[in-house]
């Protein structure tokens, strides 16, 4: 393989991890512009959505079988039920801590992450689930390229529903009411936007992309377990931040650059694989020393 | 913080403990309980103890941090890991006596709160969390990876020091250890919060912009809670390391940031009685729990959830001016 093969190589694997993280990148950001929250159950959320889907798959896949059709099937389902587990964590838990101290909701958050993590650990034992699906590895070859039938599914999945995303909030009236309320939340309220509603909707769609993404990558790996969510939420939270926090494009323009450095740094001399988290977080001080309101972010005034 | 609560109003105890003599004799009275607990308690209490004593060390010196100065920190163990792997990697790998390699300790530690505080300055709260977070993971992967630190399976055979002829090896030893080093950070954090630049971090952290016309140094400050706060724990992961004869990359990991902070919140951010109680809940909460096995921390998480809903400035908060 020439020096160009790997550098292709490398931009399909950068743009497969790329699709994951912009998925969970997404409701960092959206959580965040809607109420300044960095939730850390997040990636919780997507380890959640991985076992849902392998739920649903187990529950499906001797009707439709466990191809394709049915991973997707087994990912709507994932979908909906995180989601509706994303509105309902909002509601107990961090509803009530609205105008609580900024360090407390956190620390909310980050009890929630546990709550997630030692349930499933308690149900699984901590062993490794492993995620039967019959995608086989087939593929197409391009030159000395190979790309599988997986990651082009999973790379177009991830860009129909960043593209849904994009189109709900740019064109309904909900999308429009999510971008007023993270402008100024006082002011909706007042011209009769309902917030709480708002708010409720983001976490919904917020924790539907992760549990999508959970489920893909679960599909993609063969395996889920507990903690599978803790890195990947840290990733997630590094690509919403190089985009710019509080910006959609930024998150998925962030998710695929990280994605990519990520692919491109393992090739480095001197990073390998086993250097490869220090350096996404090399990456993530020096985007917030250098630049803290990211890529695509707007500058703010506003202090904790 | 702007958006801090109204005091709570003080009734029942609070003017009592006001009173410095009072003080005083609560101080003495909990210390004699702690010189007198290995007559009470088990060889396995001991060891709980022991585990709960160190945690207040760490959870003042984040208290520092969070608390009086108001930097979030979601990375502290790194600093008690500088701690244990400079005591470790010094007397294992270099043959160092304890007492050798501990000022080397505290040099780390001072090196890496100026390294963590440095460029994290003219950050926000929530990215501040993160780059702390970020640095709190790079220390750690680096312990797993670097052939000096032991990689993955870390530094085993870490001796125990000596002091004066005392061999200190026992656990009945290292708990005593430890009495004296909660009882130290405990003086220094009082002595620290009535300072000079005790009130200097209440002003930053009430208003950094005012303070800095009133002519303080919003950078030293700042980054003297950070070395002070890296003090604290790299002292604490010292006798850590020589208490437990072996550290690995995972005794370092972001749960046990998390663990410090929440101990740190749920007593009372600032508050120093707070925040004992916080370490104690957070030590002895999981093993009161311990006959639930695998929901264990299930049960105990709920728990905190439910404390932070129902005292989101922590169980004993520090009272507002």
């Amino acid at each position: 393989m020439t020096t160009f093969d790997v550098v292709l190589q490398q931009i399909v694997n950068g743009l497969v991890l790329g699709s994951f993280y912009a998925l969970v990148a997404l409701g960092y950001t959206m959580i965040f512009g809607v109420i300044k929250l960095l939730n850390f159950a997040h990636g919780d959320l997507y380890m959640v959505g991985g076992f849902v889907g392998f739920l649903a798959l187990s529950a499906i896949s001797s009707v439709v079988g466990a191809g394709w059709g049915g991973v997707a099937i087994a990912m709507f389902m994932s979908m909906i039920a995180v989601g509706c587990l994303g509105v309902v964590i909002e509601r107990v838990a961090y509803h009530p801590m609205l105008r609580a101290p900024r360090l407390s909701i956190l620390i909310t958050a980050l009890a929630v992450s546990l709550v997630l993590q030692n349930t499933v650990l308690a149900l699984t034992h901590g062993q490794y689930t492993a995620f039967r699906s019959d995608f086989g590895f087939g593929g197409i070859n391009l030159g000395n390229l190979f790309i599988t039938y997986n990651q082009m599914i999973l790379i177009g999945i991830a860009a129909l529903l960043m593209i849904a995303l994009e189109l709900f909030v740019s064109r309904t009236q909900y999308g429009r009411a999510m971008r007023a309320v993270a402008i100024d939340k006082d002011m909706c309220q007042l011209m009769g936007i309902n917030v709480s509603a708002v708010i409720a909707i983001t976490f919904l769609i917020g924790s539907a992309l992760a549990a999508a993404a959970g489920t893909m990558a679960g599909a993609y790996y063969g395996s889920v377990w507990y903690f599978m969510g803790f890195l990947i939420g840290l990733k997630a939270f590094t690509a919403a931040v190089i985009g710019g926090i509080g910006s959609i494009p930024g998150a998925m323009l962030g998710g695929l650059i990280l994605g990519l450095l990520e692919a491109f740094g393992t090739q480095l001399p001197g990073v390998g694989s086993e250097w490869k988290d220090v350096f996404s977080f090399a990456i993530l001080i020096l985007v917030l020393v250098l630049k803290p309101t990211g890529l695509l972010g707007k500058s703010e005034q506003e202090r904790m | 913080m702007p958006d801090a609560k109204p005091a709570l109003p003080d009734h029942g105890l609070g003017p009592f403990l006001q009173d410095a003599r009072v003080r005083w004799v609560a101080c003495l009275i909990a210390l004699a309980v702690l010189i007198a607990a290995p007559l009470i308690f088990g060889p396995y209490g001991i060891v709980i103890l022991t585990n709960a004593l160190l945690y207040v060390v760490l959870c003042l010196g984040l208290n520092i941090v969070v608390g009086y100065a108001g930097l979030l920190d979601l990375g502290y163990a790194a600093f008690f890991a500088v701690g244990a792997y400079t005591i470790g990697v010094l007397t294992v790998q270099f043959g160092f006596n304890f007492w050798v390699a501990f000022p080397f300790a505290i040099l780390a530690a001072i090196l890496a709160g100026v390294i963590i505080g440095g460029p994290t300055l003219r950050l926000r709260s929530d990215y501040l969390a993160i780059v702390t977070l970020g640095f709190g993971e790079i220390v750690r992967f680096s312990a797993r990876n670097l052939e000096v630190t032991g990689r993955a399976s870390g530094l085993s055979g870490i001796q125990d020091p000596w002091l004066f002829g005392w061999h200190i090896n026992s656990s009945i030893d290292y708990y005593y250890v430890f009495v004296f080093l909660a009882a130290l950070a405990v003086l220094a954090s009082f002595r620290l919060a009535n300072s000079r630049l005790g009130r200097a971090w209440l002003y930053v952290r009430h208003d950094e912009d005012a303070a800095e016309a009133m002519g303080i140094n919003r950078v030293k400050v700042k980054l003297a809670a950070y070395v002070i706060g890296a003090i604290f724990g790299a002292i604490g992961g010292a006798f850590f390391a020589t208490n437990l004869g072996a550290i690995s990359p995972e005794s370092f990991s972001f749960e046990q940031s998390v663990l410090v902070l929440m101990a740190v919140i749920l007593g009372g951010m600032g508050k120093i009685p707070g925040v004992i109680l916080g370490a104690f809940i957070i030590i002895l909460g999981p093993e009161l729990l311990r006959d639930l096995g695998e929901f264990r921390l299930l049960v105990f998480a709920v728990g905190l959830l439910l404390i932070m809903l129902f005292r989101p400035s922590g169980i004993w908060p520090a009272r507002r001016a």
